[in-house]
């Protein structure tokens, strides 16, 4: 940021009577509001796509009445969203009712902030990104649990408790499922991470091919990544016809808008994480983005980057609509017995496999046989 | 370091579970005792959708509670006629053309269908998969389109008359139901395939909330709920009425094939099951279907003879039975019904004790219980 500060002083030199620290402050809060509107962009399309493929795979149409093909539907559940009455019950606990949806959207879209979207395109290329996901979207089950409790609404409360045991269960099998791909490309951040699955035509590079561990982990992490983020199957803390809803039962308005957006973000989350981790992020399969003049390559980068994102995010509603929901024991039980033990044995394998192989992948050893 | 458990003092929770609620099926209230998620007491509050029909059938005469009929259990309204048909007929010794007989079992057969339809899904719907729902829902529509054809409507069909039925089948509606069945028997499959096999789905079933046969026995438990436990009985069989001797089709019972006799899982196979017996009955019905009248000639002002009459019939949620007095006049000096549902829910507080919240839904779902049957 400093340096795009002091690069953009340069070219503009009628900047330079301002100080610096203001020029950076402009910068980040254009960076801001920039990430802020894709990710609504991306939420309002999301929910969209999201309600026309269950209406395919649910045998109805799906939103039809707002614009052509039901296309504007998302501005309008956003508009009805915002005017709706903010409801607070009487007995809740109205400040932390009125933070936990706060808290929840700031878990969610902090993490966009090392997204890796294109070449050079991430809002902060932070050295520790993986680190950095990881810990903000932990902030979420603040939220939630504060929802949760702040509602004074047993169901609510069953909810927050809910979300929080699974959460924190989940977070150990996830952390451990993308240790692999920091493994591979030996550093956190994102781009980099991206850029280590460059080679080999931009596919036989992605870590998901590297060896068969790291294929295990892909798995791993999205099964994980699933219930971190609480979808279905593991839908527990919001399951609508156990608790009503869960934690966010109170909520109404804009304030519900929040967890509703945020949930979309987790989603696009764990389907930007998968990608850049283990399916080569914004590598082009077959064509080399650097050989493009620096925009194009950009963008095309940022295109099959989101392609990607989306067809991981088509595949958790896929799955959203197929699969009923686990009990809560059933649910502690697969990330203790099951999740917890096959990612340590998984990242054995991998650190074994970097050791003996000298970091070499299948494909990478099957191109060096043939030349 | 060790816990002391009564160093950490934890406290019951009371929770209400309904009446509003999208898994009780209505609007029944469970008062929940919980120890954390596990479920210490489920005690079922019934009564609030109760219409006191038993005494609008005194005031009312004979023809005229036919409509109240389709109110006793609006998913299987046919089958709710056709008990108060039956019911009549045997006090007053009516005979029944076969023609209607007929008719009366195919749309029983049908309706027992879309009834079970619902059931399934709504069932999976409550475990979390809420496709399956609109598949069910998909189905259900051509039947209820096949009704509003004999009929004229799609909910509360009133079709059933004391001596017949209100009216005979329009031309094309038997090629109709032959072509709906001919689309729903392979339907069956897909939802084995898509659901009923889930690892997840079985997880959650097998082994929740099993009731062995002689203790559903003796708390009453009738129709597929009995039927889960392994008791194989059935009034089509065990009691016929109506054109049902003259029929081929089995009983289904569960089989413990996922977990233990009678759990939730059976309960769910037995209905799945029994929607293709179902499909088999009316297809006999249909082959065996003879033309003639409809409607037996019954008095307008329609005085039934002094004395009692019990009468029970099949219905989807278990045994219906309509207990009359007649005094001679155009209406009972007593009615009272029996429903399945609603003797269902005797058990109910036995079978869930120690389960999960999660449990509750499952076993609400299971018993495919619906609160107008039980308040009545």
């Amino acid at each position: 940021m400093e340096s795009l500060a002091l690069s953009l002083v340069k070219s503009f030199p009628a900047l330079s009577a301002a100080p610096m620290w203001a020029v950076s402050l402009a910068l980040m809060v254009t960076a801001g509001v920039v990430v802020l509107v894709f990710a609504l962009t991306f939420e309002g399309v999301g929910s969209l796509v999201l309600r026309k493929v269950a209406g395919d795979i649910q045998a109805r149409i799906g939103p039809n009445r707002v614009g052509p093909n039901g296309i504007l539907q998302f501005l309008a559940d956003g508009v009805k969203l915002v005017l709706k009455e903010d409801l607070i019950p009487e007995k809740a606990d109205r400040f932390l009712f009125k933070l936990a949806p706060y808290l929840v959207f700031v878990g969610s879209f902090a993490a966009f902030v090392v997204v890796p979207f294109g070449v050079g395109l991430s809002p902060a290329d932070l050295n520790i990104g993986v680190y950095y996901v990881m810990a903000v979207t932990s902030l979420v089950v603040i939220g939630v649990m504060l929802a949760g409790w702040a509602s004074n609404n047993k169901w609510a409360l069953l909810g927050g408790m809910r979300a929080a045991a699974q959460i924190v269960s989940y977070e150990i099998p996830v952390g451990m499922a993308l240790i692999p791909a920091v493994l591979v490309a030996g550093s956190l951040s994102l781009q980099d991470i991206v850029r280590s699955q460059g080679g080999l035509l931009g596919l036989f590079g992605w870590n998901l091919f590297h060896n068969p561990f790291t294929f295990f982990s892909f798995i791993l992490y999205f099964t994980a990544a699933q219930a971190e983020t609480n979808q279905t199957p593991f839908d527990l803390p919001e399951a609508e016809s156990e608790l009503v809803s869960g934690y966010n039962v109170e909520y109404s308005g804009i304030r519900f808008g929040l967890f509703f957006l945020a949930e979309f973000g987790d989603m696009f989350i764990v389907a930007a994480l998968a990608t850049a981790c283990f399916l080569g992020g914004w590598n082009v399969p077959f064509f080399n983005a650097a050989l493009l003049p620096p925009l194009w390559g950009n963008l095309l980068s940022l295109g099959v980057f989101l392609a990607k994102a989306f067809l991981m995010v088509l595949v958790m509603m896929w799955v959203r609509w197929t699969l009923p929901r686990l009990r809560v024991d059933q649910l502690m039980r697969m990330s203790w017995k099951y999740l917890v033990p096959l990612t340590f044995v998984n990242l054995l394998g991998v650190s074994l496999w970097l050791l003996l192989f000298r970091g070499k992948g299948i494909p990478q050893m099957i191109a060096s046989v043939f030349g | 370091m060790t816990i002391r458990p009564e160093a950490l003092p934890t406290q019951e929770m009371t929770i209400n579970m309904g009446p509003q609620h999208p898994s009780t099926h209505g609007v029944l209230r469970v008062i929940l005792t919980t120890d954390g998620e596990v479920v210490v007491r489920a005690v079922p509050d019934v009564g609030y959708l109760h219409r006191a029909l038993e005494k609008i059938g005194e005031r009312v005469t004979y023809a005229q509670f036919m409509p109240f009929t389709d109110r006793l259990d609006y998913l299987a309204a046919m089958n709710c006629n056709c008990a108060w048909a039956w019911a009549v007929e045997k006090l007053a010794k009516i005979e029944v053309p076969e023609r209607a007989e007929y008719l009366r079992v195919i749309v029983c057969e049908l309706n027992r269908i879309s009834s079970h339809l619902i059931a399934f899904g709504s069932f999976t719907a409550d475990m979390g998969a809420f496709t399956p729902f609109l598949y069910a829902i998909r189905e259900r529509e051509k039947v209820n389109d096949l009704f509003e054809m004999i009929c004229g409507n799609r909910l509360t069909y009133n079709y059933a008359r004391i001596g017949g039925v209100s009216g005979d089948a329009p031309p094309g509606f038997l090629e109709k139901t032959r072509e709906f069945l001919d689309y729903f028997e392979p339907k069956l499959d897909e939802y084995n395939n898509l659901i009923s096999y889930n690892k997840i789905f079985v997880h959650r079933l097998a082994n929740v909330a099993a009731i062995p046969g002689p203790e559903a026995v003796a708390y009453g438990l009738t129709g597929p709920n009995l039927r889960g436990s392994g008791v194989r009985f059935d009034l089509r069989k065990d009691e016929p009425y109506s054109v049902y001797p003259k029929l081929d089709f089995n009983v289904c019972v569960g089989t413990g094939e996922r977990g233990k006799l009678g759990d939730c899982f059976d309960r769910y196979m037995v209905r799945i099951n029994e929607m293709r017996e179902s499909v088999r009955i009316v297809r006999q019905a249909l082959e065996q279907i003879p033309e003639g009248p409809v409607l037996a000639k019954v008095p307008r002002v329609f005085k039934p003879p002094v004395g009692e009459v019990y009468f029970r019939s099949e219905c989807p949620r278990g045994e219906t039975g309509i207990y009359l007095i007649s005094d001679g006049s155009t209406n009972s000096s007593r009615l009272k019904i029996r429903t399945g549902s609603f003797v269902t829910m005797n058990i109910f507080e036995k079978v869930t004790r120690g389960l999960m919240i999660a449990d509750i839904v499952a076993v609400i779902g299971s018993f495919d219980i619906i609160l107008p049957e039980i308040d009545r």
